[in-house]
């Protein structure tokens, strides 16, 4: 399996209430075991899953969302969120975890992997994507 | 062309099972090949043998079962979501020390893996869920 495809997986849906968002970061925190170009997208209400200050501890659900940070390590470092989304819910980037990774082409320096685009840009994106997993 | 199929819901709340059966179907009527159909989320659900619709109803477990044996289908449950939802079969539930399994016919249990080499192996990766 040398092929290496374009994959976006595309977060839909609030963190918790469902587990869709917890089960979708199972499957992109594998996918990093492929070598893959793995790309995620973030809109509607899948915004709230990487925002910043969650506490879960009234739900008694575990807070996942730390897990995030790590997605850098991962060599998963184009994330896209949708500015339709982030404005429809009174949200600007400083709302998100400030996900990060070191670019090994660049002194290891360390850049931020989350990109806001606007929803003509993310169609573009899931146009150029091999294969788009929806959660 | 080459199918993969992810199914994220189980039997009967959605739809998404039945929809994609029939998506199944019609494409290996047509001609096409299915790769692997990938249960997850409540999706495992569609691989317990213990399913007991009412008789007028259609029986979505059993319809998977068949055609799994007519066509030889690769049906894959996820491990992790099976186990959080009790779906096992017999080396699940020796792993587990559980007192039975229900894995239904024509369905094995593997990991995310699977998932990620299908989206690889296919050419079209078709997700069917809420």
């Amino acid at each position: 399996m040398s092929e290496t495809k374009k994959f976006l997986f595309v977060n839909r849906k609030a963190p918790y209430g469902t587990i869709y968002a917890w089960e979708s970061l199972e499957v992109v925190l594998i996918s990093a075991a492929f070598e893959q170009d793995a790309r995620m997208a973030f809109i509607d209400d899948g915004v709230y899953q990487i925002a910043k200050g969650q506490d879960t501890s009234e739900l008694g659900i575990k807070n996942f969302s730390p897990t995030y940070n790590a997605l850098g390590d991962y060599d998963i470092n184009k994330i896209y969120v949708e500015k339709e989304s982030l404005e429809a819910r009174g949200l600007t980037v400083d709302d998100l975890l400030p996900l990060t990774y070191e670019d090994e082409d660049d002194d290891w320096a360390e850049k931020d992997s989350i990109k806001v685009v606007s929803s003509a840009e993310l169609a573009e994106l899931m146009d150029q994507s091999d294969v788009i997993l929806s959660f | 062309m080459k199918f993969g199929i992810q199914i994220n819901e189980g039997p009967y709340t959605h739809e998404a099972s039945t929809t994609a059966l029939n998506f199944v179907k019609a494409a290996l009527e047509a001609g096409h090949e299915i790769f692997r159909v990938f249960f997850y989320h409540d999706g495992v659900n569609n691989g317990t043998r213990y399913t007991t619709p009412p008789q007028d109803d259609r029986n979505i477990v059993a319809a998977w079962s068949e055609l799994a044996a007519e066509h030889k289908l690769d049906l894959v449950v996820c491990v992790a979501a099976a186990q959080r939802r009790g779906i096992v079969d017999e080396g699940e539930q020796e792993r587990n020390g559980k007192d039975g399994n229900n894995i239904a016919d024509g369905f094995r249990i593997s990991g995310l893996g699977q998932l990620i080499e299908a989206g690889i192996q296919s050419e079209r990766l078709v997700v069917f869920g809420d």
